[in-house]
């Protein structure tokens, strides 16, 4: 049973942050340089924490397996960042972004995380123009936004479709700044590969040089784990090549709870996959959303041009269908309903597994050259991939793996229920409950980056004696053991299939029996599938190379031992969450809309899975939700 | 499609190195080029031979790890377009295409097509920054910036760091990244106080790197995924000649002591 204490503060949610803050206890200038701190990952939140954090002093080593810290995946992010701040003067507030989000989540996120972040959303948009992140501006000169799914406000800051490029980039020059300044210590092409746990706290990382593959240990006062999402255990995503769940799932075997592995965000509008050969799908910002229309023809046998079919004939079915939010419903509504509408043979394209986004209306009232230069490289994006121009002929799009809401348990102040191990960004679980708004994933990351882990480390460091941890303990040499016997097994196995082979297997598993829509039979079956596909790849894998050199095909294979574990707890969390919500739509559950049916009575809680070694089924804990400041309702996008 | 592959393989740094031909059947057109490397890897490894190392990771053109000389060109035959943004309908059925990493002394080969590219992240540690800690700063609309001055600074910060610009200089210059950055900061009001010991303190460390110089053959921009203009340098050279007659003063030194 592990011990899930949230440390949520009491008291008015308006209030609880800053009285939590006023109550942490800190540690002073002087002391600071004692205390060394691990970051694992660079994107934003890695690289905000440890700039931040090296900013005030303390001893930061950050780790990448990218050759620069400016790769992290964070730098793919297209559509924007809320904030806010109401410029637009359209009702908004932190209220309604707590709100809007809360909503979002479908009530599966504690509320006391999401209103922080809503608090701090406004000082993330200061921090990074001070910074020099030239966001879009209007005429006079101030800050332009627009609007993002799921709401009603125009709160959503951008830098035209690379905001999370000019975030991170901002990001990473402060990280660089306090690189020169030696406050912080970066090693790239390094891989964390497991977790030092001694007495009950964590200690440090052993972790993989992936240019000379030598193995080595790191002793820290404190780890702090930003390691992003998991999308790539379906293997298409629109996630990086490298994006893993190994450092996640590490800390998980040493003894971190994993909470809602299940809740996965499938984007509604990436590009479709062409071939067998795919090996990643690209998202098309879902901003695109606000100007184009989405469609298929009505009649199944339709084989005219989208141009030369009457409106008549076209089914704009999320506008039909959500009146109120039209094009804009939140993404799984847009993604499930995409799917269905395939899955009744209405699909279009050569795979019929895609739909119509259409410019044709937001063209003919605002002029090609205005909606051109909004959306400036997504349309050439989509030009680039697929050969077509959107101005001429409208998109096709499809739902895909985008985001995972779950990671490691955290407490209000981030840190992991192993203490000294904290969690920031998408690797941990805390503000997006069941579903992900749109640009609230950049604000995450940069509010446990900038703002909250720089004040809440102190807290558990100012508790311990600095630099009590060396790498000359035992459990570092132990680690290190076990990683290179992985190493030394996957090597030796001398079979005939390659990493990828199964990998794509595993990703056609995890979307087939645990995708958009899931039932109890089918994650059964997924749950048999899982282990026979384990067992194979333990016996007949083929994976060419050395452990001591560069060798991409056994970085890929190590990521690939974790991602074969970790669907089966996907799989498993998913089975036991026998309700539905947000992006989890368990088909036993839903209205007769086919919208996702809640059971707060028997569900509302965080599914925190223990590891219980090899071979044993890992424990369900729960920590139960309460709903005070904004009281449970149905979801509801319609009216 | 059949292709026929040239690909420079290099086992360490300290290898020599050599070209290695490969012919591919079953290229399809809608295939990225990344996904035709996949194709080949998948095959060297079913045969048993070590399949070949390429930097990759966002697949879609913004995270600038893809880094391979193609057929002569930074990044292939397309206009700014990344390796992995290129696709195999932009080459012939028989099509023979040379694949080789980036070519310069500051980006020394790792193994076959993956380079150290190290060196760039030393030169916005020189400077390529705004100052900064975390914490409370002003309301971001009490200084507005003109959208044609925000524009252009985002023109120039929507460089990915690639190094494609240093594989097609003849000299090998980094005048195009190292501008971009120094131009991006030095154009916004933020950016003004330590504009010109910026622009002194990247060229100074862009010279220590091994990088050589700009004599404006304007490759850099032809063949800039992001297509980057070479306005920037004329900005940075600017910059520096001007950071060069005001007197120089270590700020940061005097800090320190206080």
């Amino acid at each position: 049973m592990l011990t899930l204490d949230s440390k949520i503060p009491g008291g008015p949610i308006k209030d609880a942050w800053t009285k939590h803050k006023n109550e942490l206890r800190l540690v002073g200038p002087k002391n600071r340089p004692k205390y060394k701190i691990i970051v694992i990952g660079s994107g934003l939140a890695g690289a905000s924490a440890a700039a931040s954090m090296g900013a005030m002093g303390y001893r930061v080593e950050c780790f990448c397996f990218q050759d620069s810290p400016r790769r992290a995946h964070s730098i793919a992010a297209q559509g924007g960042i809320n904030a806010s701040k109401n410029y637009r003067n359209d009702g908004d507030s932190t209220w309604r972004l707590f709100h809007d989000t809360q909503k979002g989540g479908d009530y599966r996120a504690r509320e006391q995380n999401v209103y922080r972040l809503a608090e701090l959303s406004t000082a993330i948009i200061d921090q990074a123009v001070a910074q020099g992140v030239p966001f879009a501006r209007e005429y006079g000169g101030k800050l332009a936004n627009r609007s993002f799914g799921g709401v009603l406000v125009e709160r959503t800051f951008y830098c035209r479709g690379e905001t999370g490029q000019q975030l991170l980039l901002g990001a990473y020059s402060a990280l660089e700044e306090q690189i020169a300044a030696k406050q912080v210590k970066m090693h790239t092409r390094t891989e964390m590969l497991d977790l030092v746990v001694v007495d009950g706290k964590a200690q440090g990382v052993v972790v993989r040089n992936l240019e000379t593959g030598e193995i080595s240990s790191h002793a820290a006062d404190a780890v702090v784990l930003a390691s992003g999402g998991y999308g790539n255990v379906y293997y298409l995503s629109t996630n990086a090549k490298g994006c893993n769940v190994t450092s996640n799932f590490r800390a998980y075997r040493r003894g971190a709870g994993f909470a809602n592995p299940c809740f996965t965000q499938i984007h509604p509008t990436s590009i479709p996959a062409s071939g067998d050969y795919q090996s990643k799908l690209t998202l098309m910002s879902e901003s695109l959303r606000n100007d184009g229309r989405i469609w298929v023809p009505r009649d199944p046998d339709e084989n005219r041009a989208p141009a030369n079919i009457p409106e008549a004939e076209r089914f704009y079915y999320l506008e039909e269908r959500y009146p109120r939010f039209g094009n804009l419903v939140p993404r799984d509504v847009a993604a499930r309903n995409a799917k269905e509408v395939c899955d009744k043979g209405l699909g279009v394209g050569p795979t019929g597994y895609g739909v119509y986004l259409d410019f044709e209306a937001a063209i003919a009232e605002k002029g090609v050259d205005a909606v051109k230069s909004k959306y400036a490289n997504l349309f050439e994006m989509y030009e680039r991939i697929t050969d077509d121009d959107p101005t001429q002929t409208p998109m096709r799009i499809y739902p895909a793996v985008h985001y995972t809401m779950g990671g490691l348990w955290v407490d209000y102040n981030l840190m992991t229920n192993v203490p000294g191990l904290y969690s920031i960004g998408e690797s941990n679980f805390a503000d997006h409950g069941a579903n992900r708004l749109g640009a609230s994933s950049l604000m995450q990351c940069l509010a446990d980056g900038y703002f909250i882990i720089p004040v809440t480390i102190g807290d558990y460091l100012s508790r311990i004696e600095a630099g009590q941890f060396s790498t000359d303990d035992p459990a570092f040499k132990q680690a290190e053991d076990g990683a290179k016997d992985q190493i030394n097994r996957l090597l030796s196995i001398g079979g005939s299939r390659t990493t990828q082979s199964f990998h794509q297997e595993l990703g056609k598993i995890m979307w087939e029996h645990c995708g958009i829509s899931r039932n109890e039979e089918s994650l059964r079956e997924g749950l048999r599938k899982i282990p026979a596909l384990r067992e194979e790849f333990w016996r007949d894998l083929k994976l060419p190379g050395k452990a001591n050199e560069l060798n991409q095909s056994l970085e890929n294979a190590g990521r690939m031992v974790d991602f074969l574990d970790f669907g089966e707890l996907m799989c498993r969390d998913a089975l036991l969450r026998d309700e539905s919500c947000g992006c989890h739509l368990r088909e036993e559950h839903q209205t007769p809309e086919g919208e996702a049916k809640r059971d707060d009575k028997n569900f509302a809680y965080v599914s925190v899975f223990e590891y219980k070694g090899e071979g044993h089924e890992p424990e369900l804990n729960k920590e139960k939700l309460s709903f005070e400041a904004v009281p449970l309702a149905d979801r509801n996008y319609k009216s | 499609m059949r292709i026929k592959l040239h690909v420079w393989r290099q086992d360490s740094r300290t290898d020599k190195g050599r070209m290695e031909s490969y012919e591919l059947d079953n290229v399809e057109a809608e295939m990225s080029f990344l996904e035709m490397m996949d194709c080949l890897n998948e095959k060297l490894t079913a045969e048993g031979a070590v399949p070949v190392a390429f930097d990759h990771d966002c697949r879609e053109g913004v995270c600038g790890s893809c880094s391979m000389v193609i057929n002569g060109e930074a990044h292939g035959p397309k206009a700014e377009t990344t390796t992995c943004q290129l696709y195999m309908r932009h080459f012939s059925d028989g099509a023979e295409i040379f694949i080789e990493p980036w070519r310069s002394s500051a980006f020394p080969v790792v193994k076959d097509l993956v380079v150290d590219r190290s060196a760039f992240d030393r030169i916005i540690q020189a400077g390529g920054f705004i100052s900064n800690h975390s914490g409370p700063k002003p309301e971001p609309n009490s200084i507005p910036i003109e959208p044609e001055v925000a524009e252009t600074a985002l023109d120039a910060a929507t460089c990915i760091g690639c190094g494609a610009c240093v594989a097609a200089c003849p000299n090998g210059s980094a005048m195009l990244f190292t501008a971009a950055k120094a131009s991006h900061l030095g154009l916004l009001p933020q950016g003004q106080t330590e504009r010109y010991s910026r622009a002194q303190s990247m060229v100074s460390q862009m010279e220590a790197e091994g990088f050589g110089s700009c004599r404006n053959y304007a490759e850099c921009e032809a063949q800039c995924p992001k297509g980057i203009s070479i306005a920037f340098i004329g900005q940075l050279n600017s910059d520096f000649l001007k950071a060069s007659l005001i007197e120089p003063v270590d700020r940061r030194g005097k800090m320190e002591s206080q």
